[in-house]
């Protein structure tokens, strides 16, 4: 074992000879043929022994490697190893903020409760030591998120391999993000308020307010919209059916009246995040045809009576239903953790999904919630060549070693400001 | 009108009072002797000592003679109080009786403030044993009123406010008379608290176990100046001395920090009387074991309004449970011999007191302890014989009730306070309440009477329907009118014996006879009435921890042989297949093939992986405080004596394989405070759970949090506020501490100082550091520090940046405890790396990975696994840095972190190789004793379903009879980290 750790640190030394910041990969010119690892396509498919080739950036071949047919460009045996599409993660201020205890490198939350107009995309940050650290992991694609308010902002869905973020959008403004009040409310019992829990007598007019201004906002764009209002304008999309709305919220009471709300105010595409207690109401969900991004698994229960694996569980809880589930990335130290996700959907896996299931969770199903899965998600012909060559099961982290990425067919650089400190460390020691 | 009558009365009472040698100019001189006897009563001289048909003679507001035969001279006023019972006033010796609350004055300042406002006392203004409650006392007649009417003549009374709060005031609740009479005692006893006093911002003690750690060094001192070794002159030092005779009450908030204000006390050889919180059944052995005598407060919550599914289903069963179990607190404690007085404390209105009392009775709380506790026990705290008897020569403060004084039936009638009447009812009213037949005007109606004294109301009914009447009982008259289609009918008259007569008067003002004879009681209400009240009510079982997934028993230790599993010994022998493991008396017996054991309890392990425990060589779970922060070193603070017991994260983590932690100080100053090392004992108290005889270890820490850099703008003022002034606190207390040692050792006298002493260990090599760590320029630092003063620092903890100085490290001798793959959250762990552990353990240095986090550490065992990935370590390297790694930065590695024959049995049961993110601990093993297993964790989940449905049922019911209920109370956990400052 010892032996083989060194192999790779002397390999890894002599390939890398430190590279400055990492340099985006230019698009595809020369086709590839990947030949004999396990495929798993994302779409619950698995193909051992698999062909995968792609040309211009797009999957042309993906089946059995028995299958006769010519081999493409440049081959990459990888035998005993994994092919994955890379993995994509919803619900995330990635590139929006580089050190959390330095206010200056914050860019997610503005001032202002009802912001539609604010747009994700523009703050996102390609040259983020914190993106970059995702690719080693195998974690491409990500859904940057405004956080704050009560209508925080609009998304984007980005790929993490590019010189800015004009080439980093995927999918301009996916979506809008709306934080639902929670009906009910505590004293702060450190100022010596009443700590019990209530009803919040405001929970109504809260919603009441976010009801008025949808109706507002279609009154406004059903006129002549002079004077311009750039929030309302914002929101077209959520009523002509090209934009997603994401809501955030919690409680079943809480997730009906979102849910009731928003389709009376004629939104069309709806998702859930975070969405506790999802279960008890899924049947609406299903009705109106609605999917869920689910938090990490990796959190702690939220009261002190729950099963301690109730969070690890989340997963299978809402597959079990019918539901469709994507993973996101929201509450503390969210950027740099984001770089888990795959061991989330492993500990999804380990607690009552199948791993091609879990799986989906950062693939398939995630890009289907975001609009995205005509290109990505899954290995198939047509596709964009968006994946990963891992040394075993990608979903444990003992195995989740990559040694080669594709983003839309470009092979890019694994390298990061800690490998090459890795490196650079390394070389110290042993040139001592 | 009436209000002036009260005053004049008021006048002329105390006019009567005034003191002997006081002139008069208001008319001649003259005294109150007059003697009076009370006859006939059930007397209650002491809760056991009983005279029935008794006579108390009082004289001078004191007892002269009390017997069942007692002679009575002449001149004596005579009154007959035939079938009624005499008890002695209760006392109440934790009050703020005519204290006004202590107030924070406003502030704009937001700065800390790490100085004492006064001069003249001791550094720390929480202390202020120097503070009399007499300079503040002012007679309060409408509370005194309260508290005579539930039945409390004496309190004592205090200022509470502040660690040492001063000396207090025993008082009697007679508005008859003066301060000059009424004030019993005007240094009663001398409070404490763990709270900070209200009227100074100085920032120390910002925790627990700073409270903690400031009494032990206040009495330290305190002896210290007694002997006349302090230079300087210390008020507050000079009154504690004073004050060092009286009883001394502590109190506290809940169960847990009632064993550590004692265990305070015990160690400077004093026995606090302490204030409970009422959760003492909780965890009643421990509370046993303080030997201390309590004062216990009844403060019955209500039920929590569950009506509403949704805000029920968010209510902890441990709240749930608390509703239903308190009540029996009382009887808890008396069943387990534990002497206690009871207190109105805590109440919102004295009101309520009775009322509860009945109530924890009908719990199961004997009569005549609960007597005693009102009575002669608090007069025993207070080490009084006057009070709370009516022995000859005590003082004449007593109760006349219609009977049993705790019987919710019973009137009581006056309240007499040194020899001086206060009605509460009057006796003479006659009780005239039950079913009557009332016949008027040749018609019979049902008249029901209900209430006491002059409250007593009717109510008249003619078949099943109600009459609209009116009915008033004054002056041994009553009056009625019914209001019926047919008229109006008036009616007056007086009882007489057991029915009702008079004169009734219709519309045309003609006169007849009307009668009410009383009925005989119901058998059947009888029986009901009485079944209910003897009903014992259900009390759900007490947990260890009383929380949901606490132990009913705790788990006993066991012979264990796992048989053919694949063992992961964290030794030079590796991993093993197909091996069996013996676990027995608490060790590893033996290992190997084919092993066998008669008494044994088998467990098949085909397929399954042991290995020893998780040790986490840092967290911060299990510890009611973590940051004492009011100074910026406090190595006079322990954690050890904050250890809780009761969180849940403890089973959690054990679900998780982990069976050892040390729980850390946090980072909020160079020098932190010391550490508790603990094994997961899910259930056991704080004890049980920390390690005996163990190397002791105190943390430091380095970087942002030290220097307070997002602590916000007000925290700018503490030194240091860089890592140049880090380095220069390190310097002084060392320096300090050597000289410190030096003295000491010369035999010279030396000031003991707690922070001085632990410090001195640090040189002395008998005490080990962990230091959170950022950057590299800061562990080269406390590296040099080390070695000028000849020591080492054990361990580097966080140390993310300690690839970079690993051969610097490796040099000293120093391990690092890391976390896998944190990073970017603030400004120095920009460079930190996840490769950290592989280049360190390259190096050569012992290298550990930590949580610092409730959360991971539930799955240490994948963050060990990280490192393969980051690194390329052996999945053997991976695994020992969570087992035996840690075990050898915490020398305990020849006790626990592997599994090796004479070692602890501290062994996990994997489902899987424990490194793969598919694994899951099945059973989780600490000294042969099983504390987690997957199969009986699905049971308790079943129980906490089924009894939170029953006591929601409960509480549904009590506001269905029409109960009051409040909101439900649910408390959010509160995670503790590095930075947390409490």
């Amino acid at each position: 074992m010892k032996k083989q750790y060194i192999i790779r640190l002397i390999a890894f030394l002599f390939i890398g000879t430190v590279i400055a910041q990492q340099t985006p990969a230019p698009k595809q010119t020369t086709d590839y043929t990947i030949e004999g690892a396990t495929a798993h396509l994302g779409n619950g498919k698995v193909i051992e022994n698999s062909l995968i080739m792609f040309s211009k950036g797009k999957l042309v071949f993906v089946g059995n490697a028995t299958v006769r047919i010519a081999r493409r460009g440049t081959k990459i045996n990888a035998k005993g190893k994994h092919v994955y599409p890379g993995f994509i993660v919803a619900n995330t201020t990635l590139g929006l903020a580089e050190i959390d205890a330095v206010r200056a490198t914050k860019d997610f939350d503005e001032v202002g409760l009802m912001l539609p107009h604010i747009k994700s995309l523009i703050a996102f940050n390609t040259e983020s030591k914190v993106v970059e650290s995702m690719k080693p992991n195998g974690v491409f694609m990500a859904q940057v998120t405004p956080r704050g308010g009560t209508i925080s902002g609009t998304s984007s869905v980005v790929q993490f391999d590019a010189w800015n973020w004009q080439d980093a959008a995927v999918k301009i403004n996916d979506g809008i993000h709306l934080n639902w009040p929670g009906s009910f409310t505590r004293g702060r019992w450190w100022r010596g308020e009443d700590p019990s829990l209530k009803i919040d007598e405001n929970y109504i007019k809260n919603i009441e307010k976010i009801a008025t201004y949808f109706e507002n906002a279609t009154l406004y764009l059903s006129g002549k919209k002079s004077p311009k209002n750039l929030p309302f304008e914002a929101l077209k999309g959520l009523f002509n059916g090209s934009q997603r709305i994401f809501i955030h919220v919690n409680g079943q009471r809480e997730i009906t009246d979102a849910i009731t709300i928003c389709k009376k105010a004629g939104i069309q595409k709806m998702v859930l995040v975070h969405a506790n207690e999802a279960e008890k109401v899924a049947d609406l969900l299903l009705k109106n045809n609605i999917p869920v991004i689910i938090d990490r698994a990796h959190r702690t229960p939220n009261n002190d009576d729950d099963d301690y694996d109730l969070p690890y569980r989340n997963a299978k809880i809402l597959l079990d239903k019918g539901i469709t589930v994507g993973l996101g990335m929201e509450g503390s130290m969210e950027r740099m953790s984001t770089r888990n996700l795959p061991f989330y959907a492993g500990t999804y896996a380990a607690y009552g999904i199948g791993k091609e299931e879990a799986l989906q969770l950062i693939t398939s199903n995630t890009a289907k919630i975001l609009g995205i899965d005509k290109n990505y998600g899954t290995l198939e012909v047509g596709k964009s060549a968006t994946l990963f060559i891992s040394e075993g099961d990608a979903l444990d982290m003992r195995t989740n070693i990559l040694t080669h990425g594709f983003i839309d067919g470009r092979k890019i650089s694994l390298e990061t400001h800690q490998t090459k400190l890795w490196k650079r460390y390394s070389n110290k020691y042993k040139n001592q | 009108m009436k209000k002036q009558l009260i005053i004049f009365l008021l006048f002329v009472f105390s006019y009567a009072n005034a003191q002997d040698y006081f002139p008069t100019n208001t008319g001649v001189k003259t005294s109150k002797n007059t003697l009076i006897a009370f006859k006939n009563a059930t007397i209650y001289v002491t809760p056991t000592q009983v005279i029935k048909k008794g006579t108390l003679l009082i004289k001078d507001g004191k007892v002269l003679q009390v017997g069942k035969s007692v002679t009575i001279p002449e001149g004596t006023k005579i009154i007959d109080i035939k079938g009624k019972s005499i008890y002695p006033s209760f006392i109440d010796v934790y009050s703020s009786f005519g204290i006004a609350k202590v107030k924070r004055p406003s502030t704009q300042n937001f700065r800390p403030q790490y100085n004492a406002e006064r001069t003249g006392y001791y550094w720390n203004d929480h202390i202020r044993p120097d503070v009399n409650a007499a300079t503040k006392f002012s007679f309060n007649n409408t509370k005194a009123k309260e508290y005579l009417n539930a039945g409390f003549g004496v309190v004592n009374t205090h200022i509470n406010d502040g660690i040492v709060q001063g000396s207090g005031l025993l008082v009697a609740l007679n508005p008859n008379s003066s301060d000059a009479y009424r004030i019993l005692d005007n240094k009663s006893a001398q409070y404490l608290s763990f709270n900070k006093s209200k009227l100074s911002r100085q920032a120390y003690p910002t925790s627990r176990m700073g409270a903690m750690a400031l009494l032990r060094q206040l009495y330290l001192d305190a002896d210290w100046y007694a002997k006349g070794n302090m230079k300087n002159k210390d008020l507050a030092i000079e009154a504690l001395n004073k004050n060092q005779h009286l009883t001394q009450i502590f109190e506290i908030n809940n169960h847990l920090d009632l064993v550590r204000a004692d265990k305070v006390g015990d160690e400077a050889g004093i026995q606090y009387t302490i204030v409970g919180a009422g959760d003492e059944f909780e965890r009643i052995n421990d509370v046993k074991n303080t030997h201390a005598t309590l004062v216990i407060p009844i403060n019955f919550r209500k039920p929590y309004d569950v009506s509403n599914p949704l805000l029920a289903n968010k209510i902890s069963l441990s709240e749930l449970r608390k509703w239903n179990q308190e009540p029996a607190n009382l009887s808890v404690l008396s069943k387990n011999g534990i002497t206690f007085a009871l207190t109105t404390h805590k109440l919102k209105s004295v009101k309520s007191f009775l009322k509860n009392l009945q109530k924890a009775i009908k719990y199961g709380f004997d009569k005549t302890n609960a007597l005693a506790s009102l009575t002669t026990i608090p007069a025993r705290i207070l080490g009084k014989s006057t009070i709370g008897n009516l022995q000859k020569g005590s003082y004449a403060n007593f109760i006349i009730t219609s009977g049993d004084v705790f019987d919710k039936k019973t009137t009581f009638y006056e309240h007499w306070i040194q020899g001086d009447k206060n009605v509460i009812n009057d006796m003479n009213i006659q009780d005239i309440s039950g079913n009557y037949t009332l016949s008027v005007n040749g018609k019979i109606y049902e008249l029901t009477i209900k209430g006491k004294g002059t409250k007593q109301k009717g109510s008249i009914q003619l078949g099943d329907k109600k009459v609209n009447s009116t009915f008033s009982f004054k002056d041994g008259w009553i009056h009625m009118t019914l209001n019926e289609s047919s008229g109006f009918t008036r009616m007056t008259g007086k009882p007489n014996f057991t029915s009702l007569e008079g004169i009734a008067y219709d519309e045309a003002n003609s006169e007849s006879v009307w009668s009410a004879s009383k009925k005989a009681p119901k058998k059947e209400d009888a029986k009901q009435e009485e079944k209910k009240s003897t009903d014992t009510p259900e009390v759900v079982a007490v947990t260890y921890p009383n929380i949901g997934f606490g132990n009913i028993t705790q788990p006993k230790q066991q012979t264990i042989l796992i048989k053919n599993a694949t063992v992961w010994t964290s030794e030079k022998e590796g991993i093993l297949k197909n091996t069996d493991v013996l676990l027995k008396d608490g060790k590893v017996a033996k290992i190997g093939k084919n092993l066998k054991s008669r008494r044994a309890i088998v467990i098949d392990g085909t397929g399954k992986h042991i290995t020893a425990g998780i040790i986490d060589e840092h967290t911060h779970i299990a510890a009611s405080a973590i940051n004492e922060a009011g100074h910026n070193s406090s190595a006079e603070v322990t954690i050890e004596d904050v250890v809780n017991p009761n969180d849940i994260n403890i089973y959690r983590q054990l679900a998780g394989g982990v069976t050892s932690a040390q729980i850390l100080h946090g980072s909020a100053n160079p020098i932190g405070g010391r550490a508790a090392m603990i094994k997961l004992k899910w259930g056991d108290n704080a004890a049980e759970m920390l390690y005996k005889n163990n190397d002791k270890f105190i943390k430091f820490a380095l970087g942002e949090n030290v220097k307070q850099s997002n602590w916000g703008q007000f925290n700018t003022v503490r030194f240091p506020q860089t890592r140049m002034g880090v380095e220069q606190v390190y310097v002084d207390y060392f320096t300090r501490a050597k000289e410190y040692d030096a003295l000491k050792k010369s035999g010279k006298p030396y000031r003991k100082d707690m922070e001085l002493e632990t410090l001195a260990e640090i040189i002395n090599g008998k005490r080990f550091i962990t230091c959170h760590s950022y950057v590299q320029s800061e562990i080269n630092m406390l590296m040099k520090v080390a070695e000028q003063f000849n020591f080492k620092i054990n361990t580097f903890t966080h140390i993310l940046e300690g690839y970079k100085v690993a051969d610097k490290m490796k040099k000293h001798g120093v391990g690092g405890s890391t976390f896998a793959d944190w990073w970017a959250y603030k400004y120095e762990v920009n460079d930190a790396i996840p490769y950290n552990a592989a280049i360190m353990t390259n190096q050569g240095i012992t290298v550990a990975i930590n949580s610092d986090d409730a959360e991971m550490a539930r799955r240490l065992n994948q963050e060990a696994a990280k490192t393969v990935k980051y690194g390329g370590m052996t999945e053997e390297q991976a695994w020992n840095m969570v087992t035996i790694n840690p075990a050898k930065l915490l020398h305990l590695d020849h006790r626990v972190g592997s599994i090796k024959v004479g070692k602890d049995a501290d062994v996990v049961l994997w489902s899987d190789n424990p490194l793969s993110i598919y694994a899951k601990a099945e059973k989780t093993i600490i000294e042969g004793k099983i504390y987690f297993d997957t199969k009986v964790d699905k049971q308790k989940r079943a129980i906490i379903k089924q009894e939170k449905s029953k006591l929601i049922k409960l509480m549904l019911k009590e506001k269905m009879n029409g109960g009051k209920t409040q909101a439900p109370i649910i408390k959010k956990h509160k995670y503790f980290h590095c930075d947390t400052l409490d």
